[in-house]
């Protein structure tokens, strides 16, 4: 059995997806810019695709430009809202300390030209209020960016509480969708979101496509200058078959949602309730509040990209923060910032389900994870030291 | 996997040497968990002979590789042997590691020394204290 449980990572394509991309490679291949017919065509399977992402967040199309994805929408929104505040004399930013990369990046480039960021503190109950978002606004604040949710342990954040707070004051509401789209009820309208970043390979759409949503009066900076393609704000030529196919993946995510995330969730909590029983772990993330398909766990005592290769062996794909796994000596930002310390926050394990995950998938986890915890366990030294009180368990 | 050559994944797998030695000539300990590794070696030493060794790791699957790999180059060696193991000759005798896990290697020549400076220690006998990695400031883990 080999179970894919790294969906916030990527999906596995729909075929309906698929089979909304392929008439894009050798039959309908136009430039939708061109006037002839071949290039028309185009062009009216590019207007479908707007419509049909707009009526699933709730605005209009004239609302949605196609970008290559969600760090390209990410980049674009916030670039956008720091020129806006930087013509008012408004140059500060509210945002968490959990975002993504995308977002979190953009954000320290704009502090090097001199803009400043509140990075609201995520250690109480792993999320935000907005409370605390109210609470940090100032006269010079030209934006708040929130995630939606977060990737890595799950937690939905108030986004209608964060949009009424920010409508009140008067400051732009962008959110990173990235994880939510196509998974949770979004309606930007009725939850005052200003900008929206989506991607398509999250919710079993196309890879290298995304969208930004963008409320109707609102300025956008160019990211890439060029033709006049997006009503002049972003250039180059339209991946039709990739907006196509996530086009047509967000509305099958839509009209699914109201019977897949019952079903999701389902899975992850008994995978919760049963990963739990291990000792020495915690659950990390919200855990009312929760993606229907996150499960994150520090497990103490061991060390994440170990755990991966042996999950990998034994047939299951998941992912973790640990540092080993990202590449530099520090383990996950998001980890750290939920307040897990580096000893425990290098075990970290995260299992991210989706419709496609079956209740024996599940029942298979529960019976390796434990396995594999206990094999590596026995040959840690810290584990050792932890079980002879050497040292004290934090978990 | 691609991401580690085969020798590297059959010693992950199957690490040889995990373990404890309840009466050891000499224990080395070095990385720390703050870095998310841990390398702890024993060693029980007769006639300046290697006549065991084992170990237990806390990390990566190539710093398990590592330890596993180094631990079976220097079993039934001479000390004087073990202490001329390079971090070089681990790496290479696992038909090389990622760029990024070089350092791995680096831990398993330390932990050696570290436990045969151990075992020096233990025994009163004289060593080149220059040969031996200074694992407090080595500026591996840093903040």
């Amino acid at each position: 059995m080999h179970v894919y449980a790294d969906n916030a990572a990527t999906t596995k394509m729909s075929q309906v997806a698929i089979n909304a991309m392929l008439p894009y490679f050798d039959k309908v291949y136009g430039n939708p810019s061109s006037l002839h017919s071949i290039g028309q065509e185009a062009k009216e399977a590019l207007d479908a695709a707007r419509e049909t992402v707009a009526k699933c967040l709730g605005c209009e199309p004239r609302e949605i430009y196609f970008t290559s994805g969600g760090s390209e929408a990410d980049n674009q929104a916030i670039i956008s809202a720091a020129r806006v505040g930087a013509r008012k004399g408004k140059k500060h930013i509210i945002s968490t300390a959990f975002e993504h990369h995308a977002v979190l990046h953009t954000l320290n480039k704009l502090e090097k030209e001199g803009y400043e960021v509140t990075y609201l503190d995520v250690k109480e109950g792993h999320n935000v209020t907005a409370r605390q978002v109210r609470d940090a606004i100032r006269e010079d604040t030209c934006l708040v960016t929130t995630m939606y949710a977060n990737n890595e342990i799950g937690s939905i954040l108030p986004i209608a509480e964060i949009g009424a707070v920010c409508k009140e004051a008067g400051v732009p509401f962008h959110t990173d969708a990235v994880q939510a789209a196509g998974h949770l009820h979004i309606n930007v309208k009725e939850q005052n979101i200003d900008m929206l970043s989506l991607s398509g390979h999250k919710f079993h759409g196309p890879k290298g496509v995304g969208a930004l949503y963008c409320r109707r009066g609102f300025p956008l900076t160019n990211v890439i200058e060029g033709g006049a393609q997006e009503r002049g704000k972003r250039a180059g030529t339209e991946n039709i078959a990739g907006i196509c196919g996530m086009a047509a993946a967000l509305e099958d995510a839509c009209q699914h949602m109201d019977e897949n995330m019952p079903k999701v969730a389902a899975m992850r909590d008994k995978l919760i309730e049963g990963l739990s029983k291990i000792p020495h772990c915690a659950l990390n993330g919200d855990p009312v509040n929760r993606l229907p398909g996150n499960v994150s766990f520090c497990f103490e005592g061991i060390e994440g990209e170990s755990l991966l290769l042996l999950l990998d062996f034994k047939g299951v794909s998941g992912s973790s923060g640990s540092a080993c796994t990202s590449g530099s000596l520090d383990p996950s930002h998001v980890l750290l910032a939920i307040g897990r310390v580096h000893d425990v926050a290098h075990g970290s394990l995260r299992l991210s389900l989706s419709e496609y995950n079956t209740m024996e998938e599940v029942d298979h986890m529960l019976k390796v994870v434990p396995e594999v915890v206990e094999h590596l366990r026995k040959m840690s030294p810290v584990w050792r030291d932890l079980q002879t009180g050497k040292r004290e368990y934090i978990l | 996997m691609a991401l580690y050559s085969e020798v590297v994944m059959d010693h992950f797998m199957h690490p040889r040497n995990v373990g404890t030695i309840e009466d050891a000539s000499g224990v080395g300990e070095v990385g720390n968990a703050k870095c998310g590794d841990i390398m702890k070696i024993y060693l029980k030493i007769e006639n300046d002979i290697i006549e065991d060794v084992k170990f237990e790791t806390f990390g990566c699957g190539s710093a398990i590789a590592s330890s596993s790999m180094a631990t079976e180059m220097i079993k039934g060696k001479s000390i004087h042997e073990a202490m001329a193991l390079t971090n070089k000759a681990v790496a290479e005798a696992l038909d090389g590691l990622p760029a990024h896990k070089l350092h791995c290697s680096v831990l398993a020549e330390e932990a050696i020394k570290s436990a045969l400076k151990d075992y020096y220690e233990k025994n009163g006998i004289p060593y080149d204290k220059t040969q031996f990695p200074d694992c407090e400031n080595c500026g591996h883990c840093h903040d």
